[in-house]
């Protein structure tokens, strides 16, 4: 990578219109070369953050560099930027070729005839450069788009919910595709999506955003095992949350105990914050266990609800409090339970993670829903 | 009786058809006449002379002339004009926009000798001498409006995310304009500078009121020629111009075709 590369960051920036604020000051740095996904629902400011990378709208506030160069006050058609969009806005009266062959004659490429040939190769679109683009189904459209920005190598490749308007089976295709294509140029993606499986899947980074604001941000794992707040616990997959009150320092095997609606509990420490006391204590439905084999926090309750998926069966546990816990097993033979049994749910201390308590515990997980 | 019943519609079509066409094909048998007398109104003995010579009627190629320069200055200069007032109102918002869209769509709405007399009134009280100039700025002001109207309406549906993605890859504005706003806009600007310059053409009214004696048009010529007997030379004219427009409509269409089949 030449030295004029380097790191996206974003300093403080915010965007306002009028009295709505739809980004707060966001701080974030983008490593070079990673593929980083700007992780929320509809209206959580991922979109217009994009678009301010883009310089498609003007920041209010704060500044954006790439390596050194601050380029906040330029212009997109100055920025070594460039978009896929969601709706791909290919050119419909300029051929296949010409869309993608676009930046580089704005740059005066003597070679870009070849580049774009090349680039068209990447995609697995070789053979329909001389097509109009409205010749295309909807995939071929989108490496389309894909392939016109990526032969530009720019510092910095933004894509707009590029996968949106694909059908699932294709869409599992293109994110597989999309990453291997990353790999290949080694350039920065950064991937705007509402789907957090995808965001799972693709990316290096994800930053996590609501209302505006950055949530958290971390890699796929981190997100999912330690999520820092119960939007970010819920929408980035399920979770059981349990109220609890912490009992107590660490012990020194480094868990801390807690009590839960007269049960006592533990939880690893580093997967609890500093300082709160009331604490929702959050555990994967996949961690859970039928059994006392999952660990030594156990709670006993009944099955209201077994739903074989193939791999798994989903069971809805319902706990003497009347708060319903998901458990998913996996199908392996073990730990089997059937309708109106009653049965124990462990885990392992280091399966939970606690969130502050003055959270709400619903919040993100209406939005998945809504989303699919 | 059940035959005819399936194909009213196709009978129908043929009806009117035939009924749009025949003055046009009445005015291409009597190009070939050799009127006998001054009135050219019952067909007589068949004759080449009026298509050998076109001009051969005094005055008959200097209105011709004058009308298509008239036509030609009036529909680009309304194209261009048109064009931006189109893209301001498609694609702006500002203040004084529904106060211009009503003045744009006024010269349409207005009838043609209203608006012919109140230009002479305006010109004689600012001391505009009647004429070509006269006649060119009052083409230009009628034409504006249908240009608008046409562009106006392919410019609503162009999607501004082109113009974004052109800045994107590195398009300035200029170079934004010309590789992908205009060619888009294209079609609808070609339609609106026709039409501007068919009714500038044929524009009888507004040009009579503001026509000096040395400013004869085409239609006026017609005109004038009707009271004493129109030459076989007009009718040739009127053919060679209805194959034109014949030809324009036809190509239109096989563009129009051939790149909805790209589409497809």
């Amino acid at each position: 990578m030449d030295t004029s590369k380097g790191d996206l960051s974003l300093v403080a920036l915010t965007k306002s219109y009028g009295s709505f604020t739809a980004v707060q000051p966001l701080d974030l740095t983008i490593e070079a070369g990673s593929f980083f996904a700007l992780l929320g629902p509809s209206g959580c400011g991922k979109t217009t953050t994009l678009r301010m990378i883009a310089g498609l709208d003007a920041p209010t506030s704060g500044r954006i560099r790439i390596g050194e160069k601050d380029i906040t006050d330029t212009k997109a058609y100055q920025r070594n930027v460039n978009t896929v969009f969601q709706s791909y806005a290919l050119f419909p009266h300029m051929t296949v070729i010409d869309n993608v062959m676009f930046g580089l004659k704005r740059r005066g490429d003597k070679d870009a005839k070849r580049k774009a040939q090349e680039t068209l190769e990447l995609v697995q679109l070789a053979q329909v450069g001389d097509k109009r683009p409205t010749q295309l189904s909807g995939g071929m459209q989108q490496r389309v788009a894909l392939a016109r920005a990526l032969v530009n190598r720019p510092d910095v490749l933004l894509l707009d919910e590029p996968l949106g308007a694909l059908d699932l089976k294709l869409r599992r295709q293109m994110q597989i595709e999309l990453k291997r294509i990353q790999q290949e140029v080694g350039l920065t993606f950064i991937h705007v999506t509402h789907d957090q499986e995808e965001a799972m899947t693709m990316a290096d980074r994800i930053a996590v955003m609501n209302a505006g604001r950055l949530e958290q941000l971390g890699d796929p794992a981190t997100l999912y095992e330690m999520p820092r707040s119960t939007f970010v616990a819920n929408f980035l997959g399920q979770s059981n949350l349990l109220r609890a009150q912490v009992l107590g320092g660490p012990s020194d095997d480094g868990v801390v105990r807690v009590r839960s609606h007269d049960t006592e509990l533990e939880v690893s420490r580093e997967h609890l914050p500093d300082g709160v006391t009331d604490v929702w204590l959050g555990v994967r439905p996949e961690k859970l266990r039928l059994g006392e084999a999952g660990g030594p926090n156990r709670l006993r309750g009944i099955v209201r609800d077994v739903s074989f998926t193939g791999v798994a069966t989903q069971y809805i546990v319902e706990m003497p409090w009347r708060q319903e816990l998901t458990v998913v097993q996996q199908n392996d033979g073990t730990a089997r339970a059937t309708l109106g049994e009653t049965v124990t749910v462990s885990w392992a201390a280091a399966h939970g993670f606690a969130l502050d308590a003055s959270q709400d515990a619903e919040a993100g997980a209406e939005l998945v829903d809504e989303h699919g | 009786m059940a035959w005819i019943k399936r194909h009213l519609i196709a009978f129908a079509a043929l009806a009117v058809l035939v009924y749009m066409l025949v003055p046009n094909i009445v005015v291409a048998v009597f190009s070939f006449n050799e009127p006998k007398g001054k009135f050219n109104y019952s067909f007589n003995e068949f004759s080449t002379a009026a298509w050998t010579n076109p001009c051969g009627t005094q005055g008959i190629c200097e209105s011709l002339g004058l009308s298509l320069q008239i036509g030609l200055i009036a529909s680009i200069t309304a194209a261009i004009l048109g064009s931006m007032i189109a893209f301001a109102l498609g694609r702006y918002r500002f203040r004084g926009r529904s106060a211009t869209n009503l003045l744009i769509f006024m010269p349409m709405a207005t009838p043609e000798v209203v608006m012919g007399s109140s230009l002479l009134t305006l010109f004689l009280a600012l001391g505009v001498p009647s004429g070509e100039g006269a006649i060119l700025i009052a083409h230009i002001m009628f034409c504006v409006s249908f240009v608008v109207v046409a562009v106006k309406a392919r410019v609503a549906t162009l999607d501004p995310k082109l113009e974004e993605a052109a800045a994107d890859l590195g398009a300035n504005p200029t170079q934004t304009f010309l590789r992908v706003t205009l060619p888009l806009a294209a079609p609808g600007i070609a339609a609106g500078t026709l039409l501007a310059f068919s009714l500038s053409f044929d524009d009888y009214i507004i040009t009579n009121f503001n026509a000096s004696p040395s400013s004869i048009t085409f239609p006026m010529f017609v005109w004038g020629a009707t009271a004493r007997g129109v030459p076989v030379q007009v009718y040739v004219i009127g053919t060679v111009m209805f194959l034109l427009a014949l030809l324009f409509v036809v190509t239109g269409q096989v563009i129009g075709k051939r790149r909805n089949r790209q589409v497809a």
